[in-house]
């Protein structure tokens, strides 16, 4: 079907656009949504690690070494690292998540600011696991 | 046969039922959020398990995860986990991907992911427990 001259002039004139993702600023909300389901996504894939991690303390002393020598790099302390906060992240999103379910905690601010919590308390949380790991090494 | 006026197109079972059009109603919700209840203290046992581990060579890991309360709670962990990450992973599937055949070969993919992981942790895990 073929548009009319109107509607063809009417799809022309500039219009008034609702704001989008390039001028808009995420509420904290949002952002931590956002990251709840790439910390998800991370821990998908985190698993394989555990796996690894698992099945070498099963075969051998070298596939065990040479697993705790992966680990031990610091590419492997990063990614280790990493991956303590996505768990301890999604963690408290996910108790985020039960409170909302109870019907608390929804109203705009209260939302945010529990949104913030969650960020601050996995930073801390990453942070004391790591502390208390390195001191139950002694080192 | 109600004195309903609306144009609801239901039959009485599947009304009965409540399972909706998808014919699981909130099963996937309700797993989900079993799993994630039953995850808060398995994670929380796992890190704690591994800051205890921290350096722990060859033997003193092997005679750690062959405790029956360790390897226990461990497949609890795993199952409870995977589980958890495959529902999860279907719902971002599901988000991102439009064409229904990939969609449906990545979502058999990532259940295949998920047991793949699950089974090689838990027979290393069962061999540790059953002597080595």
């Amino acid at each position: 079907m073929s548009k009319s001259p109107a509607t063809r002039e009417l799809a022309r004139r500039e219009r008034p656009l609702s704001p989008h993702l390039t001028i808009y600023r995420p509420p904290i909300t949002m952002t931590m949504s956002i990251i709840h389901r790439i910390t998800g996504g991370a821990l998908y894939f985190g698993t394989l690690l555990v796996a690894v991690w698992l099945m070498a303390a099963a075969t051998s002393q070298g596939a065990f070494d040479w697993v705790n020598w992966a680990f031990g790099t610091w590419l492997g302390r990063l990614i280790l690292f990493g991956y303590t906060w996505a768990l301890m992240h999604h963690m408290l999103g996910g108790v985020r998540h039960f409170i909302w379910d109870t019907g608390a905690g929804l109203e705009k601010h209260t939302a945010s600011k529990i949104a913030w919590a969650t960020l601050a308390g996995s930073v801390v949380l990453t942070l004391v696991i790591w502390v208390a790991g390195y001191m139950a090494r002694g080192a | 046969m109600s004195g309903n006026k609306s144009n609801d197109m239901r039959t009485p079972m599947a009304k009965v039922r409540g399972l909706g059009s998808s014919h699981e109603g909130t099963q996937h919700f309700w797993r989900q959020r079993l799993t994630a209840l039953a995850n808060i203290p398995l994670t929380l046992f796992f890190v704690g398990f591994l800051i205890a581990l921290n350096g722990a060579g060859y033997a003193e890991v092997r005679a750690a995860l062959a405790n029956p309360f360790v390897a226990l709670v461990m497949i609890l962990f795993l199952i409870s986990g995977l589980y958890h990450m495959r529902l999860g992973m279907q719902v971002i599937i599901e988000d991102y991907v439009i064409s229904e055949g990939l969609k449906l070969a990545t979502i058999a993919l990532s259940t295949f992911f998920t047991i793949a992981v699950g089974v090689a942790s838990i027979f290393a895990l069962l061999k540790l427990a059953f002597g080595g």
